[in-house]
């Protein structure tokens, strides 16, 4: 049977099997990730109504002929309650950003750290940050408020050694959300870092050394320069999923701490606002525009110096 | 450079008291006897028991398997098209187009993504009749989408690799190219494809914002549930849960990497 197969497939013509490699994935993802982003930018035009679904079609043809429901009233009802929905908007981003900073002041000793180990040690550090990646960050979220809550491990511990007379209100709070975004996200930030920072000569530490240069200023010259490649990368793959996270803010925060993602699943799910959801998307989206189109700029930048080491190399 | 920091090490370590207490004390706590996450009351493996018999959780456990395999066989497939497109297939005239839209979904907002199947769905329903309403299926096909995306990432750093003279030699003996990849390219690149299912695969079983969106009634994955349950306060069986499936993974992580290193030493004995 297996043979057969092999042999059917092997008498393909190659230009057939080459297109079809191509289509496939391209038709899928059009179909079924283009698509929908086209669907939603119109459902964010259309009027919400009571049914099934609860929004009138943009377009179509009735009983007059061509008919459409256009209008911009979602957009203007965002800017309408301003302070209702850019709050939250100005509020991911401010979360996103700060998450992305604490992330970094962690993940940037940690990839010096695996760096600079032995091969076995560095094998170990890097399974310890690759494992917590592959478990489900919603059970590791669940358990972190098992260690936050007020009758939760840390103040229950804390209490009992006597180190504070009153549970502490951790949770529910930006510090509950920024450890939430650290557990989730670290892994993102430290491998990338990582992998620069293996790749730095250790030569050019120890000669700096030796000229006299003090840890700070080796540092400040050397380390920092030869590692913003990976800074740049680590934030955004921390930066961009922080901006539009869910879970995140709806385990961990407070009920005034909306973020986006949280704003848009509230008028999906409970106020039944499709369109207006599709608004927040589509706005949501600009926002990410930008870095967005940054990561892929600095992604393209890099296969291009990668091309151009391999000459390099061949010497 | 021989002196580590200590204040390198020192925030190193937090990090990973970060990444790792939540887990140690949830894993520890899934063995107490009463019911409150604070309070030790002794040693039990109640809440294993009572994990078994609850059958809610072991039919949503069941559909997400079933999905994750469905999502990740899927996805690996479509990610190996698109992985061997980009590295083998120079520049076709589609090469841009798909390079932006396989690319896109890695940076995509879950939530947006999640919204807009959905919104996709409902209206090729109303238009073909198919989707019947939202289940299984939908699901399966949301996360073959992204998972194809994160699947070519890998499959193709693996492909990049390759020594095309393998495949160059094949073909001076006269063997076809689709021949030359069942029988030489896929048995080479196997580990990537290995590391690839199972990327997608935990993609798909961890994914609650897209899930939510796309199920229909009765399609109730694992973390959907979960979620509905941690709202409403902890409850142990879910530690009990949650301590059996980071074991599995972690057994399963960590045998990998002593394969992998064993096979490496092995290649290189000195």
């Amino acid at each position: 049977m297996m043979r057969g197969l092999v042999r059917y497939v092997a008498h393909l013509p190659a230009v057939t099997g080459r297109r079809l490699v191509i289509a496939l994935p391209l038709i899928w993802l059009a179909v079924f990730f283009f698509l929908p982003l086209v669907e939603t930018l119109q459902v964010s035009f259309t009027t919400p109504r009571r049914g099934i679904p609860p929004y009138a079609p943009l377009w179509g043809f009735g009983d007059g002929g061509f008919f459409t429901n256009f209008t911009t009233g979602n957009y203007a009802l965002l800017l309408q309650y301003w302070s209702d929905y850019f709050g939250p908007a100005l509020n991911s981003i401010k979360l996103a950003f700060f998450s992305t900073l604490v992330c970094l002041a962690f993940a940037y000793p940690m990839a010096w750290w695996i760096a600079r180990s032995t091969e076995k040690w560095r094998t170990i550090l890097l399974v310890m940050v690759m494992l917590p990646f592959w478990t489900s960050s919603l059970l590791r979220l669940y358990a972190l408020i098992g260690l936050l809550n007020p009758n939760g491990f840390i103040n229950a511990a804390g209490l009992w050694l006597g180190l504070i007379d009153a549970p502490m209100q951790m949770m529910q709070t930006d510090f509950s959300i920024y450890i939430g975004m650290v557990l989730t996200y670290l892994p993102l930030m430290i491998l990338p870092l990582y992998a620069v920072m293996v790749r730095l000569d250790a030569d050019l530490l120890a000669a700096a050394a030796d000229l006299g240069a003090s840890g700070p200023e080796i540092f400040r010259t050397i380390i920092l320069p030869l590692t913003i490649p990976g800074i740049v990368a680590g934030s955004l793959l921390v930066f961009i999923p922080a901006v539009g996270e869910f879970v995140i803010p709806a385990l961990l925060g407070g009920p005034d701490q909306l973020m986006m993602g949280k704003v848009l699943w509230t008028e999906f799910f409970r106020n039944r606002d499709w369109p207006v959801a599709s608004a927040i998307a589509m706005l949501l989206l600009v926002i990410l525009t930008v870095p967005i189109i940054y990561a892929r700029y600095q992604d393209g930048r890099e296969t291009v110096t990668d091309r151009s080491e391999r000459p390099a190399e061949a010497k | 450079m021989g002196r580590m920091n200590g204040l390198v090490l020192s925030l190193g370590a937090l990090g990973f008291g970060i990444l790792y207490l939540p887990i140690i004390v949830m894993i520890i706590y899934s063995f107490n006897a009463g019911k409150l996450v604070s309070v030790w009351s002794g040693a039990s493996l109640k809440w294993y028991a009572s994990l078994l018999e609850n059958d809610q959780l072991l039919s949503a456990f069941g559909t997400s398997l079933l999905i994750a395999i469905w999502a990740a066989t899927i996805a690996t497939v479509f990610g190996i098209c698109i992985a061997i497109a980009f590295v083998r297939f120079g520049n076709f005239r589609s090469r841009l187009a798909l390079s932006a839209i396989a690319s896109a979904p890695l940076v995509m907002p879950e939530i947006v993504t999640g919204l807009s199947m959905l919104l996709l769905f409902i209206s090729m329903e109303s238009l073909f009749g198919w989707p019947a309403g939202r289940g299984v299926d939908t699901i399966i096909i949301a996360h073959a989408t992204f998972g194809m995306c994160f699947a070519a990432v890998v499959v193709q750093a693996r492909l990049r690799d390759f020594d095309m003279a393998i495949e160059e030699a094949a073909a001076d003996l006269g063997a076809t190219q689709p021949f030359i990849f069942l029988s030489i390219t896929l048995p080479v690149i196997a580990p990537a494809v290995v590391a690839a299912w199972l990327l997608a695969f935990t993609l798909s079983f961890d994914d609650l914002v897209i899930a939510s969106f796309v199920s229909g009634p009765g399609s109730s994955t694992l973390p959907i549930l979960v979620f509905s349950k941690v709202r409403l306060g902890v409850t142990p069986e879910i530690n009990a849960l949650a301590t059996v499936m980071i074991l599995v993974v972690a057994v399963a992580v960590i045998g990998a990497s002593w394969v992998l290193r064993r096979r490496l030493a092995a290649r290189s004995p000195d």
